[in-house]
């Protein structure tokens, strides 16, 4: 379901101009690159046509994180019965505390640790004679408070890498003592330019601590397969994971969203991974394609095109059966999804978005949207490479504004020239969004709802946009003594 | 099928679905490998007992969930509070998209903060690059009158020197030459957010008493400087002491106040600058007759440069409660001369009012507080003045110092007899003390839902931060009108407790 329609290349470039022409010189050279619009390529491809993954300029106020955030708050954090040690000072672990919603079932403190916030919490002494020794000391003390823990996570932030601290060492000694997974996860917030080097590292830590570290007891089924990078926001991978069971595929790990350390073990028993996130998690597949052989197929369960589209595209990847239940599966959401573009389209038809999200949502949302008869006129990524670039241009059209790791000052002053119906992004973008009179949804959190994924997640998708465009607040910003 | 178009089902109502019991049920069961239920259940049950709590209090090295932030968020904080004022993160980039999204998340609000987006390179080579294009850009950009920088971390371990670095920044011209950069050095790895708040509410005055031609005059007038420090409530605690003020007549000038930055109307325009103490005042403050800090924890620092500028200097514990706001009163009318006047008494007299009608209801309930070292003081106060009974006060940063006045306060009550302090403690330990020597209601911020949780005590939120409820920071909890709503709500849990808990007892009228 298509929609056609071009956005204004002119219009646009000369928002650029502006935007790049209030920088000093040095920066808007160097903004210069990362801002563009979507345009017909050399080779009759469209292209963004932007640089990506580089330094943030100092001073500009860049949306982006950091290593660590990358590391604890996306890829490990979530893996449910492990316990996560932000090893450092107190803020890193402070600020991360049960932010990134990853729903997962459990017994917090018990048996699972996804919502606590378990810190080194470094002092002077540690910075001046190192942690090395209290870190050992308070993985011993974790056993006795947690004895039902899995394994552990040792999540290092800005100061270890700096004085030299050897968390692996520490972190091979007590595997050994407690005979569980202690693995060692060197992302500390200086490394990279953005999240996207910790989930890099993170990816890197599985496949050095955690697979091929004990034998894995599994009967391997012909339809065994990983739903790879859902974080599971909002419960996200759960109406994924129900589809992909309709349509007779066993889900044998979740990733990382409401997963056990068990799922992870296990994944190279899969035939398929499945990969959602491709930024934050196309390391291992990667990894497991070359020394398992597992193939693995990048989907999109957002709205009704994509979800239907990923059905036939991982089921072609298999027998007839699945195929044929493929069909089933789609064809059984068909009343609920026209039930719900019914619904909902009428009340958001032409209505224009501009998302800045992380490394996925800024493509894989566009089609939801339009599938709601909404249009896409800018979007822009915090961390993406260049590979997410190329997979982004085909999902947008000609003229749509792009902005790689957009400052404040560059996204207010967007805002501002195109008054969007909506803007998508985070919630440091969401306030002063609002205030400008402009309609906002936190796509990071889903802005508290979700799930947004599958058919099921679908229709929260399409309520919550609708919620935020038609909410009657907007109509009350001018005193009517004013207007 | 759980969904529908007619009514959609968001994550509280889809996931108690049927067919989502079953899945989560089914991939428990085939996929995670958990500990069996009856182990689960045992070590739960294990968690609630003395044995778990003598193993818990004897931790040394790990601390679980504990409730400070770290240095940088108060600087931030405390250089928000000035006009047209950017603060200036140096070091790692994530940081200060932390402190944005923390405060973002309490205030409901935009937070402004620039990071000089230092990497690797940085860590080698230092930090001056960073900030020679950091401070060019954000003043190029973003126009600000002042530009207020605290460090991470980061740029502690590795010993930047941000007098030098700013300085080189001028002679670079990336900045002009008078251009205030006043600056804090906030290492998180020591003290905790309210330090951090006094070391950059220092550094600006010092910045501008000392380097930029501030000039000490021979006579003090009668004016005092009002310094508010860390408060989640700054936003109405910060008018309602300025309305306090004015009724009064005294002349005042209040340092770093939010009360404007973070809360901006929804008219169509975004303002990034609002309100907060001008320059020309910060730099005029010098010539106060007095400062009074009304959080002694978040300016311990400050006041002592207040003092050696020949102020007089007055530290308060957060004017909350009938004598949190009585002691502020009475300061203030002893600094100024100007009498406390008749509406304000009656205020008081008001307040007590209410309390009369309600003591009954309070009189020897068991309280938990935690929360920051000013706030746990006054809020412990407060419940002696209700009749309530603080048993367990905890501070995870508060000082040697906070827990002996701590100790005192109780001390001075028969209704602290039974209460006891927990400094540097954290909210693991807190669930031992509820679950082995329960209270009727736990105050404290949002972190603890997942105590109430747990323990089935209900919590009252009050303190910082509030995520999971809206707008409670615009309304007042100091001074009478703040303590009138702070015993509403702890009389809204109590009623609510009541009704739920007995069909007999079911009383219209209470």
């Amino acid at each position: 379901m298509s929609l056609d329609y071009t956005n204004d290349t002119a219009f646009n470039e000369g928002l650029i101009k502006e935007v790049l022409d209030a920088h000093p010189d040095k920066a808007a050279k160097k903004r210069a690159r990362h801002l563009g619009t979507v345009k017909q390529g050399g080779d009759g491809n469209p292209t963004c046509g932007v640089k990506s993954n580089v330094k943030s300029v100092p001073g500009v106020m860049t949306v982006r994180g950091c290593a660590y955030a990358g590391a604890k708050g996306v890829v490990w954090g979530p893996v449910k019965d492990m316990v996560h040690i932000s090893h450092g000072p107190i803020g890193c672990g402070q600020y991360s505390w049960s932010q990134r919603r990853n729903y997962f079932t459990g017994t917090v403190g018990i048996d699972s640790f996804v919502t606590m916030q378990v810190t080194s919490d470094f002092q002077e002494r540690d910075i001046v004679f190192g942690g090395d020794k209290n870190l050992d000391k308070m993985i011993d003390e974790l056993e006795v408070m947690f004895p039902l823990n899995n394994g552990i996570s040792i999540l290092s932030e800005c100061p270890i890498g700096l004085i030299g601290d050897d968390i692996e060492a520490v972190a091979k000694k007590k595997a050994k003592d407690l005979g569980k997974p202690v693995v060692p996860v060197r992302c500390e917030g200086f490394r990279g330019v953005s999240q996207s080097l910790g989930h890099h590292i993170a990816n890197d830590v599985i496949r050095d601590w955690v697979f091929d570290k004990k034998e894995i007891v599994w009967e391997t089924g012909p339809y065994d397969v990983n739903l790879i990078a859902d974080y599971n926001i909002g419960g996200d991978a759960w109406p994924s994971r129900k589809l992909l069971e309709e349509m007779g595929l066993r889900v044998i790990g979740s990733w990382s969203g409401d997963a056990t350390l068990a799922e992870m073990e296990r994944a190279p028993k899969a035939r398929m991974n499945l990969i959602h996130c491709y930024r934050s998690m196309n390391y291992i597949c990667r990894h497991m394609e070359e020394k398992y052989g597992i193939p693995w197929i990048e989907y999109n369960f957002f709205g009704p095109t994509q979800i239907a589209a990923s059905l036939r595209k991982i089921a072609a990847a298999f027998d007839e059966t699945i195929q044929a239940n493929a069909e089933k599966v789609i064809a059984k959401y068909e009343s609920l999804v026209e039930g719900v573009i019914a619904k909902y389209k009428p009340r958001l038809d032409g209505k224009t978005v501009m998302l800045f999200v992380g490394g996925l949502r800024p493509r894989h949302t566009a089609t939801a949207y339009e599938d709601l008869g909404m249009k896409i006129v800018g979007s822009g990524y915090e961390f993406a490479h260049n590979d997410d670039y190329q997979r982004t241009a085909h999902y947008l059209k000609e003229g749509t504004l792009i902005y790689d790791d957009v400052s404040e000052f560059e996204f207010e002053k967007f805002i501002e020239g195109i008054r969007p119906d909506l803007v998508g992004s985070g919630i440091k973008e969401k306030y002063s969004t609002q205030k400008m009179g402009v309609p906002f949804r936190q796509m990071h959190s889903w802005d508290y709802s979700g799930p947004y994924h599958g058919y099921d997640g679908f229709a929260v998708f399409a309520r919550d946009m609708d919620m935020a465009i038609n909410a009657p607040v907007w109509t009350k910003l001018k005193a009517p003594w004013k207007a | 099928m759980p969904q529908s178009a007619e009514k959609v089902k968001d994550h509280i109502a889809l996931f108690q679905e049927p067919e989502y019991k079953d899945l989560l049920a089914a991939k428990k069961e085939a996929f995670e490998c958990r500990h069996p239920d009856e182990v689960v259940a045992a070590q739960l049950e294990y968690s609630k007992g003395w044995e778990y709590r003598e193993k818990n209090f004897a931790r040394e090295h790990a601390v679980i969930n504990p409730h400070k932030a770290c240095q940088p968020l108060g600087a931030v904080f405390a250089a928000t509070g000035f006009a047209e004022t950017m603060p200036y993160v140096h070091g790692s980039q994530g940081c200060a998209a932390y402190f944005r999204s923390h405060f973002a998340r309490h205030f409901k609000e935009s937070s402004v903060c620039v990071s000089d987006s230092m990497t690797e390179d940085a860590a080698v080579f230092g930090g001056m690059t960073n900030i020679v294009e950091g401070l060019q850009n954000c003043y190029t950009l973003y126009k600000p009158k002042m530009i207020a920088m605290s460090t991470t971390c980061m740029a502690e371990v590795i010993g930047d020197d941000l007098q030098a670095f700013i300085a080189a920044a001028k002679e670079k011209e990336s900045i002009p030459a008078d251009f205030p950069v006043p600056f804090a050095h906030t290492p998180s790895f020591v003290g905790s957010h309210v330090v951090g708040y006094d070391n950059m509410i220092k550094g600006i005055l010092q910045y501008f008493w000392d380097r930029d031609n501030g000039a000490l005059t021979a006579t003090k007038g009668t004016r005092i400087n009002v310094i508010p420090g860390f408060d989640g409530y700054a936003v109405a605690n910060n008018r309602e002491i300025k309305r306090m003020l004015d009724t009064m007549g005294v002349d005042y000038t209040m340092i770093s106040d939010v009360s404007e930055v973070w809360d901006t109307p929804t008219d169509g325009t975004y303002r990034m600058y609002d309100g907060g103490t001008s320059l020309d005042d910060t730099r005029a403050a010098l010539n106060a007759k007095a400062t009074v800090a009304l959080q002694q924890f978040c300016s311990e620092k400050t006041l002592e440069l207040c003092a050696s500028k020949g102020q007089d200097v007055v530290a308060l514990n957060h004017p909350l409660g009938i004598g949190g706001t009585d002691a502020f009163l009475m300061e203030v009318s002893k600094l100024t001369g100007k009498a406390i006047p008749e509406a304000l008494e009656k205020e008081r007299g008001r307040l007590v009012d209410a309390i009369a009608d309600s003591q009954a209801w309070l009189h020897g309930k068991r309280f938990a507080v935690f929360g920051d070292p000013d706030f746990v003081l006054a809020m412990t106060g407060f419940l002696l003045e209700l009749g309530g009974e603080p048993a367990h006060v905890l501070c995870t940063n508060g000082s040697a110092e906070w827990e002996a006045k701590a100790k005192a306060l109780l001390a001075s009550s028969p209704f602290g007899a039974g209460g006891q302090v927990y400094r540097g403690k954290d909210l693991w330990h807190m669930r031992s003390l509820l679950f082995t020597e329960p209270t009727d209601f736990i105050i404290g911020s949002s972190y603890g839902k997942y105590l109430e949780k747990d323990t089935g005590i209900p919590l009252i939120r009050l303190g910082f931060p509030i995520f999971d409820r809206h707008h409670h920071h615009r309304f007042p909890t100091f001074g009478y009108a703040g303590a009138l709503r702070i015993l509403v709500e702890i009389l809204d849990r109590v009623f609510e407790v009541a009704d739920a808990s007995s069909d007999i007892s079911y009383d219209l009228t209470r």
